[in-house]
């Protein structure tokens, strides 16, 4: 690739934090507080793949140092991911969701594209285009740092996650875990667990729960997941077409520059003046575009994941009382064959306890949950509103300008 | 024909006194003198080209044309007296009026008043409101406006058609009444279109381009899809018509004629037949066009006028990038709609999730944001409406037009051709005649000199055509290109008004949704 991917991502180092903030706020109390810390300092981008320089500041004892960096892969934090959904201390927590993996691919293929057409087009149409992919590479890469960060800081503030042996030894040790990915017989064994549980989540899902809370959050929360998944959807779709828009703002002003260039009439001021603004309004539409996907896309999106994590969690809590109720009924059969009795009354006991222990944190869990959507809707739609009537502001005053000289000029 | 009127001498193509009897041709001076002549042009032309019978003219009837020119005849018949009494008035206007520069003829204002003080016959008027015009051709006032309305289907099935109303309100003293109206279709308009291009393209005059044919669309309406894209359809239809009047009668020329007052003005219309794609002479026509499209390439000119190569030149890039133009924005049109549909799509969604949110206040935010996003739906609908119609179709149409003042570049090649052939012709019965003397055939050479004399009418007649569609092309091209310069500025200022008004919506629906927002507890 002749166009240097990194000499983007170095352009990413200062420029990506303000989006990794907006990332953050989507998850409003995430407040860094002094006992841990952690923040992405710097992302690189290389070939086929990230590295992100994962920045640590604890006053914890846990730790060796009080400031430390470390380098970590995409694969690792799902590593990472991955052992907290597979411990069994963990399930009556909602597991933050893991970073999807950053897709540079069809940046990069646009990116070789260009490359290709260069010969096609103006040198200023050339420019033009190469600063737009650049900027849209860019984004990219700043959505997948911020994302990655969250990730991180919501483990960091989960008061039991963040006690997590793994979480520390993917913060500290300086290097590499070996984590590789999951090779095709992983990725098989894995696509069979998620049938299963699936499957599974259905037959549990039919019992009823006693629980009013727990039934009502399991009706709201499938129903919530299906809707904000269609809402997700829907909205990046409006957004790419947003900028689709803009990008033909782009080539209709260039072609105005052209027949301004070319014209011999007095026509030709004007379609200077008329293509200069459609050049200045096109970054306007993008920037529209562009927050558009930050405050709403990535929003509903991150709330997928989030509620699917809810989802799962009182997946597990309807599997323990599934367990539960079993093994009370193999407890009576116990009792009443007079076999295996304290084999039996240990397991019950364990299963209750089980039960019991998740049930207390889900629910807490769970109003965490809604205390903390509530927030991060409200923050970003406001954000929304906000950044809407500024660029609208923009676009009106570009606009009667423009109208102004032309209006004046004739 | 020819007969009627004696060419001057050979080879001098300048103004003579005798030649103020030849329908003002000295007026050639002046701006003026197009306008002047051109009621002389087309019948000369036709005079000429009946003469030698070229089968290129394809479009339209030839009886009727005919008919047309012997009126034409009569008409100058008498004008030519009159002209003539008033030579001495003229003076003033040939020496005021500027050199034939490309200046503009801007055309029309009011008529009347001068009128009435002569009361003329018929024919004089025609000519003498050429001179009004002259005379007050300084203001932009355009006093007739076209509007076409009102699409209604007439009949049924495959003979079913649209039939629109034509609204002319004038107060021009050439028409009748003031204002009035009547009922077209759209083959009427073609017939229309077919009239005046074979009575002005070939000398030069550029005749706006009818819309086009849409056999598939016409189809849909025929049968009765009552959905939107045949609503569509119809009003892009009836948008483009009420164009395509407008720009023929701002010509001054076409103002004029005849076949476009009986347009506006007769409540029956013989029906123009040979506008349909299928029929013999649809057919006919495509054959031609390929023909003149072959004859093109081979004819070689040798171009004196730098003026007019340079224009060609011009042309044909202003084509390029009117159609690269038209291409971004048509897809910038269908970015447009999508835009629309997905947001439309995303209200919906949003509503939804407002819906499900268990939350009270969330989820009326959340309903607040769905109603939001379906306004701006709307929104953009209308400004995608704005893009098309005001952007696209005027970008569209200057591509036709275009392509109609290269097919009257085309047009003077022709007439250099014909030129060109006729002195051929004529060096070669010199020769003939050369030999005949020598051969001693005395009924021969007689003969000879007749024909000599015979191609010697048509050199002349030639370069003088060539001449005139020089001069009017000149003309045509300035008026063109002024009036290219106030169409955009017109409508681009228009399209970016319609921008500001989207915006200005924007901010009104977003500042209401804020407070919503931030009521979220």
């Amino acid at each position: 690739m002749w166009m240097s991917l990194e000499s983007c991502s170095s352009a990413c180092h200062n420029q990506y934090h303000e989006s990794s903030l907006n990332l953050k706020a989507i998850n409003v109390d995430l407040q860094s507080d002094a006992a841990l810390q952690v923040d992405i300092s710097d992302a690189l981008s290389e070939r086929d793949k990230v590295k992100f320089t994962v920045h640590t500041k604890s006053s914890l004892p846990n730790f060796k140092q009080n400031e430390f960096s470390v380098v970590r892969q995409h694969e690792e934090f799902i590593w990472l991911h991955d052992s907290f959904v597979e411990n069994e201390d963990y399930a009556g927590y909602i597991i933050p969701p893991a970073p999807p993996r950053p897709d540079f691919d069809a940046s990069r293929e646009k990116l070789q594209k260009l490359g290709e057409g260069e010969g096609s087009m103006t040198k200023e149409e050339f420019t033009k285009m190469k600063q737009e992919l650049e900027a849209e590479y860019l984004a990219i890469f700043k959505k997948t740092v911020a994302m990655h960060e969250v990730f991180l800081c919501r483990v960091a503030a989960h008061p039991i996650l963040r006690k997590d042996l793994n979480f520390h030894v993917f913060l500290e040790y300086n290097q590499d875990l070996s984590v590789r990915g999951k090779n095709k017989k992983e990725k098989l064994e894995d696509f069979f667990k998620n049938m299963v549980k699936s499957a599974d989540g259905v037959i549990v899902s039919g019992v009823k729960d006693v629980d009013d809370f727990f039934e009502h959050e399991r009706t709201f929360l499938l129903e919530y997941h299906n809707r904000v998944k269609d809402a997700s959807a829907k909205s990046d779709r409006m957004t790419r077409s947003h900028k689709s828009a803009a990008d033909d703002y782009n080539r209709i002003g260039s072609s105005l520059y052209a027949l301004g260039t070319q014209d011999s009439t007095d026509i030709c001021k004007f379609f200077l003046k008329v293509s200069e603004l459609f050049d200045k309004t096109r970054k306007i539409e993008a920037r529209v575009s562009a927050d558009e996907d930050l405050k709403l896309s990535d929003l509903l999106k991150y709330y997928l994941r989030e509620s699917q994590a809810a989802k799962d969690l009182l997946y597990r809590r309807s599997r323990s009382l599934v367990d539960y109720e079993n093994a009370n009924k193999a407890l009576d059969k116990a009792r009443a064959k007079n076999k295996d009795v304290l084999q039996a009354e240990t397991s019950q006991q364990l299963c209750c306890q089980k039960f019991e222990k998740i049930s207390e944190s889900a629910k807490q869990e769970l109003i965490d949950f809604k205390t903390r959507r509530v927030a991060a809707f409200r923050k970003n739609l406001v954000e929304l509103a906000e950044l809407e009537l500024k660029h609208a502001k923009g676009n009106l005053q570009l606009l009667q300008n423009c109208l102004a000289v032309l209006n004046g000029d004739t | 024909m020819a007969a009627e009127r004696e060419p001057p001498p050979l080879g001098d193509g300048k103004p003579t006194d005798f030649e103020e009897l030849e329908d003002g041709e000295d007026l050639f001076t002046s701006t003026v003198s197009t306008l002047e002549s051109s009621p002389s042009s087309p019948e000369q032309a036709t005079a000429s080209l009946l003469a030698e019978d070229i089968g290129t003219n394809s479009n339209g009837p030839k009886p009727a044309e005919v008919v047309l020119d012997d009126d034409r005849e009569d008409l100058f018949a008498e004008a030519t007296e009159e002209v003539s009494l008033d030579s001495p008035e003229r003076e003033p206007i040939l020496s005021s009026e500027p050199s034939p520069a490309v200046t503009p003829v801007t055309p029309t204002t009011l008529i009347a008043p001068r009128i009435e003080s002569k009361s003329m016959s018929a024919p004089v008027i025609f000519d003498r409101s050429r001179e009004e015009i002259e005379e007050e051709a300084n203001g932009d006032v355009f006093d007739i406006e076209i509007g076409v309305s009102d699409p209604e289907k007439v009949g049924d099935g495959m003979n079913a058609y649209m039939a629109y109303r034509v609204t002319t309100k004038t107060s021009l003293s050439m028409f009748s009444k003031s204002e009035f109206s009547v009922k077209r279709r759209f083959s009427d308009f073609l017939g229309l279109h077919s009239k005046l291009a074979s009575k002005y393209l070939h000398v030069g005059y550029i005749v706006p381009p009818a819309p086009e044919k849409s056999i598939v669309g016409m189809t849909k309406v025929k049968v009765g899809k009552e959905d939107s894209s045949s609503t569509e359809f119809v009003e892009k239809r009836r948008a483009a018509l009420e164009r395509y009047l407008q720009r023929t009668v701002k010509h001054p020329t076409l103002l004029q004629d005849p076949d476009l007052r009986q347009f506006l003005e007769s409540s029956e219309l013989p029906r123009a037949v040979n506008t349909q794609a299928l029929s013999g002479a649809g057919i006919l026509r495509m054959v031609n066009k390929a023909a003149d499209a072959v004859n093109k390439m081979t004819i070689k000119m040798n171009e004196s006028d730098a003026w007019f190569e340079e224009k060609q030149q011009q042309f044909e890039n202003l084509d390029q990038q009117l159609r690269k133009l038209h291409a971004s924005v048509e897809a910038l049109v269908c970015h447009r709609k999508e835009l629309s549909a997905n947001t439309a799509a995303f209200a919906k969604s949003a509503a939804m999730l407002g819906n499900s949110e268990d939350h009270t206040a969330l989820s009326r935010a959340l309903s607040q944001l769905a109603e939001v996003e379906e306004k701006i739906d709307q929104l953009h609908q209308e400004q995608a409406f704005a893009d098309f119609y005001m952007f696209s179709e005027l970008l569209s149409d200057y591509i036709r037009l275009i392509a109609a003042v290269k097919g009257v570049f085309d047009h003077r090649m022709k007439c250099w051709q014909k030129w060109e052939d006729a002195q051929i012709t004529l060096l070669k019965k010199r020769e003939t005649e050369a030999k005949m003397m020598v051969a001693n055939k005395p009924d021969k050479i007689q003969q000879a000199k007749n024909e000599i004399r015979e191609w010697e009418a048509k050199v002349q007649q030639g370069e003088r055509d060539f001449e005139q569609i020089s001069k009017t092309i000149r003309k045509e091209v300035g008026r063109f290109e002024k009036e290219r310069v106030k169409d955009f500025k017109t409508v681009i200022i228009k399209y970016l008004e319609s921008l500001v008004q989207t915006q200005q919506q924007l901010i009104k629906y977003w500042e209401a949704f804020l407070p919503e927002a931030k009521a979220i507890a």
